[in-house]
């Protein structure tokens, strides 16, 4: 216990850059899927093959290998970001496939009734997704996208690896000086499931006060 | 064109037409653009030069990744068999009628499911070897990934089982079989077969996560691509290479799982009535919670 309190500081930065890389990365997924989830569904064919790829590329790929390839190997051709930058863009493009994939089953639940109707007073294809089908499809997956987000709060980890100091990383440090395994991966891991589980609330709430009852 | 596509638009008519054709024009600039800017900032730092991209063209090199995709392979085989099989056991205990054997299990799965690989990863690294547990380096990166992909598989497993109907089960007990004979005779075998697609797309998932041989320094694919990058200084390239043999896997499985979806999860020509609504295909935070 001891091992803890002494490093309050130094488990409590690793936290807290768990918690900002988790709402930042949160935040850029989403935006990307909703934007990807529209190319798929776009009439245009180009569109849809680009949307289809981006998808595809994203959840074959190993976040840690993308981790990799984006700090070790871009500066090699001279593109770099700071650390904390790249761990975020590269999460939230990841992130972003499987969001788009739920938006897009969402979006699959709307009727088709809806479509129609929006397309028969007039509304364009921008128009009748912004008011009619994303507003009706993001309610039906609140619960996917709740588990998309704790699956990413979890991938955050990773950026340990290639050298965010967050809270796996701060608690492996803690555990290197103090040498007191059981206190201190205990802690990260209740500090894990802690944050998982506001998500979870947060989800769960949001669910009750948004999902339609058809 | 299937019904998704179509959702949002009718049989374009000759405006629409010009305006796909447009748009197709700029889409076209954009990743043409894209391309060309990325090809840029390759040959603006000499990455694009021959002699750093013919390694690959030569055995040796691809002889050093194929071992690091057949370590990879491995890993994942035995991480997949072995989580599967607790996964079960997991999935039957939380559905079980005895209530501390519900309790346990339920626990489990609750707990790693909420806890990242990597931190499991540290606790075999660094922690465990102090209580005198020092796996070999295989086992190290295996054990942490089954501790949590069983968890994940068991909520796969219990999904499967619950959306079942539950006639099946109560026929089963109608005519005399105990409950174990139930699970094993009648419910499991028709749940297992349902519940192929998601089981291969936790296989993609799980092959993924076996990247984390980087963090172990077991030679798999990723850390043969680090090891091979700086051996050779062709840190870009390897690292494509490597993405690329990721890729090339992956999207082989995940078509195969979209294929055994197509098919209800049967593989001869014979289609299955469904019997309830099938959970979609469990792919990363799609667990049902």
């Amino acid at each position: 216990m001891e091992a803890l309190t002494a490093h309050l500081s130094a488990l409590g930065h690793g936290l807290v850059t768990t918690v900002e890389l988790t709402v930042v990365a949160t935040v850029g997924a989403m935006l990307l899927g909703i934007i990807v989830a529209t190319l798929r569904i776009a009439p245009v064919p180009l569109l849809r093959a680009i949307g289809t790829t981006y998808v595809e590329v994203f959840q074959n790929l190993p976040l840690l290998a993308l981790l990799v390839l984006f700090v070790f190997a871009l500066p090699t051709i001279g593109i770099t970001f700071p650390l904390f930058t790249s761990a975020v863009i590269v999460i939230a493009v990841y992130e972003g496939a499987y969001l788009a994939e739920a938006i897009r089953a969402g979006i699959n639940t709307v009727g088709v009734g809806q479509a129609e109707a929006a397309r028969a007073i007039g509304l364009t294809f921008g128009q009748s997704l912004r008011h009619v089908i994303l507003p009706q499809g993001l309610r039906a997956v609140i619960q996917p996208i709740g588990n998309i987000c704790i699956a990413l709060l979890m991938n955050t980890s990773l950026a340990a690896a290639v050298g965010v100091v967050e809270l796996t990383q701060a608690a492996n440090n803690v555990n290197l000086v103090e040498a007191q395994p059981i206190a201190v991966f205990t802690g990260a891991g209740l500090a894990y499931m802690l944050l998982a589980l506001i998500i979870g609330q947060v989800t769960g709430l949001l669910e009750r006060r948004l999902a339609i009852v058809r | 064109m299937n019904k998704t596509q179509q959702i949002l638009f009718d049989e374009p008519g000759p405006r629409a037409q010009r305006r796909i054709r447009i748009a197709t024009v700029l889409g076209a600039i954009l990743v043409a653009g894209a391309l060309v800017a990325a090809a840029y900032q390759f040959a603006s730092h000499g990455e694009l030069a021959a002699e750093r991209w013919e390694p690959f063209t030569t055995w040796p090199i691809w002889r050093y990744l194929l071992n690091g995709l057949w370590a990879t392979l491995r890993a994942a085989a035995s991480t997949a068999v072995l989580s599967a099989a607790l996964g079960l056991l997991l999935a039957l205990g939380r559905l079980s009628t005895h209530r501390p054997l519900r309790w346990v299990a339920g626990a489990y799965v609750e707990v790693f499911r909420t806890v990242p690989t990597l931190l499991l990863i540290y606790v075999t690294l660094f922690a465990l070897p102090q209580y005198g547990l020092n796996f070999p380096l295989f086992w190290k990166l295996v054990v942490p990934l089954v501790v949590s992909n069983s968890a994940a598989f068991a909520e796969i497993f219990r999904s499967g089982i619950l959306a079942l109907d539950r006639g099946q089960t109560e026929a089963g007990l109608a005519v005399g079989l105990r409950r174990g004979q139930v699970m094993a005779l009648v419910v499991l075998p028709q749940a297992l077969l349902q519940l192929a697609p998601s089981l291969v797309s936790q296989l993609v998932g799980l092959l993924k996560d076996t990247s984390l041989g980087f963090v172990v320094s077991y030679t798999e694919l990723l850390y043969s691509g680090q090891v091979l990058a700086s051996y050779t200084h062709l840190l870009i390239q390897t690292f494509l290479v490597v993405a690329l043999i990721y890729l090339v896997v992956n999207a082989s499985l995940s078509k195969f799982a979209r294929v055994l979806q197509a098919r209800n999860g049967r593989f001869g020509g014979r289609r299955g009535r469904r019997t309830a609504e099938l959970p979609p295909p469990l792919l990363e935070g799609n667990t049902p919670r």
